[in-house]
Order: structure tokens, then C-alpha cells, then sequence
């Protein structure tokens, strides 16, 4: 990072604009407004920079299902943990997803217990593990949402270019305006106004979510990851519910366009073809997942390894599952901060860096701070 | 939490360290001595006082910018005795070798053992070297212990800590922690980040002439100023709050930070020390340090106080606070 990038940077973190945010928020929010956060990456950014403390009571942010590692479904974490068992597989995945308990393990347990389990940094790394270990399989275990899974779908064609018969991925993908639609319909869920995600919304462009704001009504701004960028999102709905001119608008203009990265999304389009999906929290979403085109079956490991698992009731107590779509806090859930800590997660939402209980665990205690 | 396995997270320098150290070591061997858990431990002999400390080495890559495994060994215990206040003497230095290792990569290592000896001013005196069959190590591990002789007078500890008291910091953060990151397999990319790797003895001695009042020194190496800061909290019993604008991070490193998901507060560094002194102690032992050259950069960045006690608290940019927790498990990159 060179000088003039460190300055812009920090121009997004400047303490008197913030100022000048929070009083704008503080005059337009006259009666209690829920927003959520649909990215776990808010979420995190919303505590570390201690943003909370700083807006009007009655002014209140949920964590929604923005957490890829949150919202996979116990099922699926089972089949990778599954996968890994296997002797002829060298399971190769985001640092995030290993220390996820499934149904009775979990992948680092696992590699603990001698399975191949590999910390990767981007699906190409998998790619080539898989060119230098011809004597095994590496399964890519594709969890996220649209902000990765371009570059997951880029390694899949790599791996055909190679011509490599020895890597395949395990999709479970998921898609954000699809999830949107699931929070509405739900009655439990209570919410004036969505703060959207900026990654996805780069490679997604702010029409993607066109269909459902023309079919909800309700604000919608896209925002960036800096404490002056989630103020002004905040501000923009704050000013959107107090006027009642619900408005899909993009207050992360630097980054996100209308239309989005069109050659991720061609990327996108040429490996994956939407597909339900079980959302932990959600249950299941029509159209919500990426599976792989039957036409590159050979690079997807649902259908080379046929998994079988069994449906397990969640963890006994554990609120993941209401805490992902904003029906209850992390402090409302009788196992946090008791049973289930990162350093023994009971739930997903304690696993994940970008976490909702993660975030409250590390970041927030009852005295108000953070 | 039961251990049942020992997991990568148990050697992270976070809670899970913590917990294997309280549950599995200090109810075997607990004594006086080994209860405080500094970095090294103080005692009596005949005719003053002795600081005795070790540490094992097993850094991947070996060698990375700015260090090696070498000059890291060598460090690493003569910054232990240091942050007992001592003046390190000498150093036992044994080696873990795997079949296989190019002797070229042994002796580029030992040279550099060699110049960190001569910088930090102490003698090895005594070793061992053990070869293992391939596979049963990583190239190398490194072992050494260090002894070194605390001047009469000089009393430091965890658990010194006091509301009031200013929190001042060497110089940049994560340094180290980023320096290796940027060399490991699959994640290899260009930088300017160097690994602060540095012998902090003659600074300490410079802090305690110039401040003889310091309570607290730490070198915050695995688990990075964060989780040190946690561990004065927890055994001084008292709040520590800092200011995130007068943090140190190299721009390069904050950029890289930034694109992988890590908070600077929780990578390693291995030339850096933070200090607690009473204020009216401060301005000279900010001076001291400055005058340093492995603390050219030293800061101010926060203060001891009566509140909170445990808890780390820090005043963000943009006017919020949050609580600056304890590392748990590994630092992870980001997935969206």
C-alpha cells in the first residue's frame, strides 16, 4: 500500500465526518427503526470499529445470514467432514469452515485425527495441490456467496484447461437476493430497512437486487466496509424510513456498479446453475444455491462421491438458527459465553471470524461497550 | 472444555495456550517460581539475582524476510530474560535436525546465530544436536535457554500494573507475523514487510535508567499486542484502555491486514516491547526508547485504569469503543 492509498483509506475513518453522520442519523431517527446487516463482514466491521455505541438508541442493528460458515447447513458440513475420512481424498477448503462442529465432529478434529484437511487461501492453491498429488483427490470445499464463488468457478475451468481428472469441488454456494426474499416471507422477522452487502454487490451490481425491492418495498442500501461508508448507508436509510420513500440505493458507488462485474458473473454462469439449498437459520430456499452445469458433472464431488448423511436435529439450545435472521441476539441464547465459545463452538455463529456471536463474543460485553 | 487432542489452536498463544498451560502443566509442576508465568522466572542465588528462561523455535519458512530461525532463536530468549529486567550472559542452544537438510541451509543458519550472538552481547556456552529421520521434524527446530543477571533493585512483573500508569509501545505492529505470512506456501506475494526480529535487551536497561518506576515488561510475541495487553489485565487486575489512532502499523502491513481478514492486534512481533510506567515517568521513558535503535518508533498508546478490570477497551477512530478480547484459535483469512 502506497502513501496516497493509505490516505484514501483513511480518509473513510475520519473522526469529524463521522461526527457529522451520526448527528445527521441521530436527527432523522426520531421513533425505533430496525435495520439489518445482511454481510458478516458489517457485522465485523461494525464492532471493531465500535459503531454500535455510536448511533441513537432507538435505532437498533441485526446481524442477518451474511456469514457464508453461519448459514451452511449442518448437513453439508457433515459431508465434508465425511469426505475427509476418506483415504483416497485431501479435503482442501478456507481456513474458516475447519473448526465448524457438524453433527459430531469437526474437519480440525478430523485432521487431528490424521485427515488430509488443507488450509488454502484461494481454490486455485486446491488446483494445484491437485496437479502436484495425481495419486489422490482434492475436494474444494466451495462455501460462500456470489463474492467467491467467480473464483471458484475460474479454478474449475482451470482444472478442465489442465486437463485434471483429480479435482472436483463440493458446492455449497449460496446466493444473497434469494435469502432476502426467504427473511421477508418469514414472521418473525421484523426488520425497516436492509444495509446490503458491498463485496457481493460488486460482482452482483445493484440491479441484481431490482426484482426484490420492486416486490418488498421496503429501503435498501448497498454500503462499503469502513466506519465512514457503513455511517452513510445508515444515514441513507435512516433518512429513507423517516421520509417514507422506500429507495434501492447504492451508497458504495466507488466500488459497486449496476451491473456488476460482468466477467465474474460470466464466470459465474458458466459453471453454476442455481439450485435450492438448506440454509441453516432459513431451512430451505428455492434458487438459492450454485450447483455445478451437469455438463462439468466430472468437477462436482456431490455427484463423484456419493454422500450419504443423515438429517440431525441442531445442537440442543443452540439459537443460531433465530440469531441468523434477526429474531435474537447472541446475549439471548443460554449457551453464549457458557457452553459455546470460539474456543469450543457449539454453534456456527460462534465459529466463523465473521460470526454474529463471534463478533459479540469478542468485541461486546453487558456493560454497553461495543 | 476437555482436551483430548492437542490441536494447532493449543500453540496459537491465545486462550487455548492458556488453558493447556493451567489445566495440564501448573498442576504437575506449580511452585513459586513457575505460578507467575512471565517470560522467564527470577530467582536468588548466592550473590544476587538471576533470570532463567527458554523457548523452542519452529517458524515455516525458515528462513523469510528480514530473519531467519536462527537469529529468531537467539532473540527470542534474550527477549524473555529481558523482559525480566535481566541483562542477558549466556545462551544453550540445541538442535533438532532433519535428514535431509542441506548443510548449506545449516550453516547460513548458524552464521546468522552467530551475528545475533555478537548484537545481543551474550556467549553460548553449552548445546546439542539430535538428527530425526525425514518427516519426524520440519528442516530444523531450535531449542534455547538463556541466563541472565538482573540488576539489584529492579522488580518487574505481570502483575505490576496500575491504574494511571501509561502504556508505551517500541514500534510498529505485526511486523513479524506478516513478514512470515507473506512466505508461506500458496500464499506468496511481493512486499517491503520485513520481520522486526531484534535483541531488546539493551532498551529495557535503557528504560530502567531512564524510568527506574516501570512496573510492566512485555515482548508481545505470539498473540500479539492484544493478547499481552489481555494478560497485564488479567494479572494486575485492572482496565487498560487504548487508542486505535495511536496504534503503529506500517502502512504495507495495515494493506495486507486489510486484504486477508487479520487484525494487526494479534500478529506476532518479535522486536517489539510494550511497558507499563507511571506517568510522570513517561515522557522519559518514551525519550529512552526513542533514543533505541530497535525503538525509534515507540508510542504512547493507551493507559492503566481503575475500570474494567480484565478488560482491554479501545477507543476506535471514529470515537466508538470495543473490547480488544484475547486471541482465541488461530488467526483465519477471510472467506467473503
Amino acid at each position: 500500500m502506497n502513501e496516497s492509498s493509505r490516505l484514501f483509506a483513511e480518509a473513510f475513518r475520519d473522526p469529524a465526518l463521522a461526527q457529522c453522520l451520526l448527528r445527521s442519523i441521530e436527527r432523522r431517527a426520531t421513533r425505533p427503526m430496525r435495520l439489518m446487516e445482511v454481510c458478516g463482514t458489517h457485522t465485523m466491521a461494525i464492532f471493531r470499529h465500535g459503531i454500535r455505541a455510536l448511533l441513537p438508541s432507538n435505532l437498533t442493528l441485526l446481524s442477518g445470514p451474511g456469514c457464508p460458515v453461519c448459514v451452511t447447513d449442518t448437513q453439508e458440513i457433515d459431508a465434508f467432514i465425511a469426505l475427509s475420512q476418506r483415504e483416497d481424498v485431501i479435503v482442501a477448503t478456507f481456513g474458516d469452515l475447519i473448526r465448524v462442529p457438524g453433527s459430531y465432529t469437526s474437519l480440525q478434529k478430523e485432521s487431528a485425527e490424521g485427515a488430509d484437511v488443507r488450509v488454502v487461501y484461494s481454490a486455485m492453491d486446491a488446483v494445484q495441490l491437485a496437479r502436484e498429488r495425481p495419486d489422490k483427490t482434492v475436494v474444494f470445499l466451495g462455501v460462500g456467496f456470489e463474492t467467491t464463488a467467480p473464483t471458484i468457478a475460474a479454478a474449475v475451468l482451470a482444472a478442465r484447461e489442465m486437463g485434471l481428472a483429480n479435482f472436483c469441488v463440493y458446492s455449497a454456494h449460496k446466493t444473497v437476493p434469494a435469502a432476502l426474499s426467504a427473511l421477508m416471507a418469514n414472521p418473525a422477522v421484523k426488520i425497516d430497512g436492509f444495509l446490503l452487502p458491498g463485496h457481493v454487490s460488486v460482482i452482483i451490481g445493484l440491479n441484481a437486487y431490482r426484482d426484490f425491492f420492486q416486490a418488498h418495498g421496503i429501503p435498501c442500501v448497498v454500503g462499503g466496509f469502513e466506519p465512514l461508508d457503513i455511517l452513510q448507508a445508515v444515514d441513507l436509510l435512516v433518512a429513507q424510513i423517516d421520509a417514507g420513500t422506500p429507495a434501492l440505493a447504492n451508497g458504495y458507488p466507488r466500488a459497486v456498479t449496476a451491473d456488476g462485474n460482468q466477467r465474474a458473473r460470466a464466470v459465474l454462469a458458466q459453471v453454476f446453475t442455481a439450485c435450492d439449498a438448506r440454509w441453516r437459520g432459513l431451512g430451505p430456499i428455492p434458487g438459492s444455491g450454485l450447483a455445478i452445469r451437469p455438463e462439468l458433472a466430472r468437477y462436482d464431488a456431490a455427484q463423484r462421491f456419493q454422500i450419504a448423511v443423515v438429517e440431525m436435529p441442531p445442537p440442543k439450545g443452540c439459537a443460531c438458527g433465530e440469531i441468523l435472521i434477526g429474531a435474537r441476539t447472541p446475549p439471548q441464547c443460554p449457551l453464549f459465553r457458557k457452553r459455546c465459545t470460539p474456543m469450543d463452538p457449539v454453534g456456527p455463529c460462534m465459529v466463523s471470524s465473521e460470526g454474529t456471536c463471534a463478533a459479540y463474543y469478542r468485541y461486546h460485553d453487558a456493560n454497553g461497550t461495543g | 472444555m476437555k482436551i483430548e487432542k492437542i490441536l494447532l489452536d493449543h500453540g496459537s498463544g491465545g486462550k487455548l495456550a492458556h488453558q493447556l498451560t493451567t489445566d495440564l502443566l501448573l498442576p504437575l509442576f506449580n511452585n513459586p517460581l513457575l505460578a507467575p508465568l512471565h517470560d522467564g522466572a527470577v530467582f536468588d542465588v548466592a550473590g544476587g539475582r538471576l533470570a532463567f528462561s527458554t523457548d523452542s523455535f519452529v517458524v515455516d519458512p525458515i528462513f523469510f524476510p528480514g530473519g531467519d530461525i536462527g537469529d529468531l532463536a537467539v532473540n527470542g530468549t534474550v527477549n524473555d530474560l529481558a523482559m525480566c529486567g535481566a541483562v542477558p550472559r549466556y545462551l544453550s542452544l540445541a538442535l533438532i535436525l532433519e535428514e535431509g537438510l542441506p548443510v548449506a541451509d545449516l550453516k547460513r543458519i548458524l552464521a546468522s546465530i552467530r551475528n545475533a550472538l555478537d548484537r545481543a552481547g551474550v556467549q553460548l556456552i553449552t548445546g546439542d544436536t539430535k538428527v530425526v529421520q525425514r518427516g519426524a521434524a520440519d528442516k530444523l527446530f531450535i531449542n534455547t535457554a538463556g541466563i541472565g543477571l538482573v540488576p539489584p533493585g529492579v522488580v518487574i512483573g505481570g502483575d505490576g500494573a496500575r491504574p494511571g500508569d501509561c502504556i508505551l509501545l517500541s514500534g510498529t505492529m505485526a511486523d513479524h507475523g506478516i513478514a512470515v505470512l507473506t512466505q508461506r506456501e500458496g500464499l506468496r506475494f511481493q512486499s517491503e514487510v520485513v520481520s522486526d526480529t531484534a535483541p531488546l535487551a539493551a532498551m529495557v536497561q535503557a528504560i530502567l535508567a531512564a524510568a527506574p518506576g516501570v512496573r510492566v515488561l512485555r515482548d508481545p510475541t505470539r498473540g500479539g499486542v492484544g493478547t499481552v495487553l489481555n494478560e497485564i489485565a488479567l494479572q494486575s487486575k485492572v482496565g487498560v484502555v487504548i487508542d486505535e489512532a495511536l496504534l503503529p502499523v506500517r502502512p504495507a502491513v495495515a494493506g495486507i491486514c486489510d486484504l486477508l481478514g487479520f487484525d494487526p492486534l494479534y500478529l506476532a512481533n518479535e522486536g517489539k516491547l510494550l511497558c507499563c510506567v507511571p506517568a510522570d515517568q513517561a515522557a522519559a521513558a518514551l525519550a529512552a526508547m526513542r533514543r533505541e535503535p530497535y525503538g525509534r518508533e515507540a508510542v504512547v498508546i493507551g493507559q492503566v485504569v481503575a475500570e474494567h478490570p480484565g478488560r482491554v477497551v479501545m477507543r476506535t477512530c471514529i470515537g466508538g469503543r470495543r473490547i480488544v478480547d484475547m486471541l482465541s484459535g488461530e488467526q483465519l483469512p477471510r472467506i467473503c
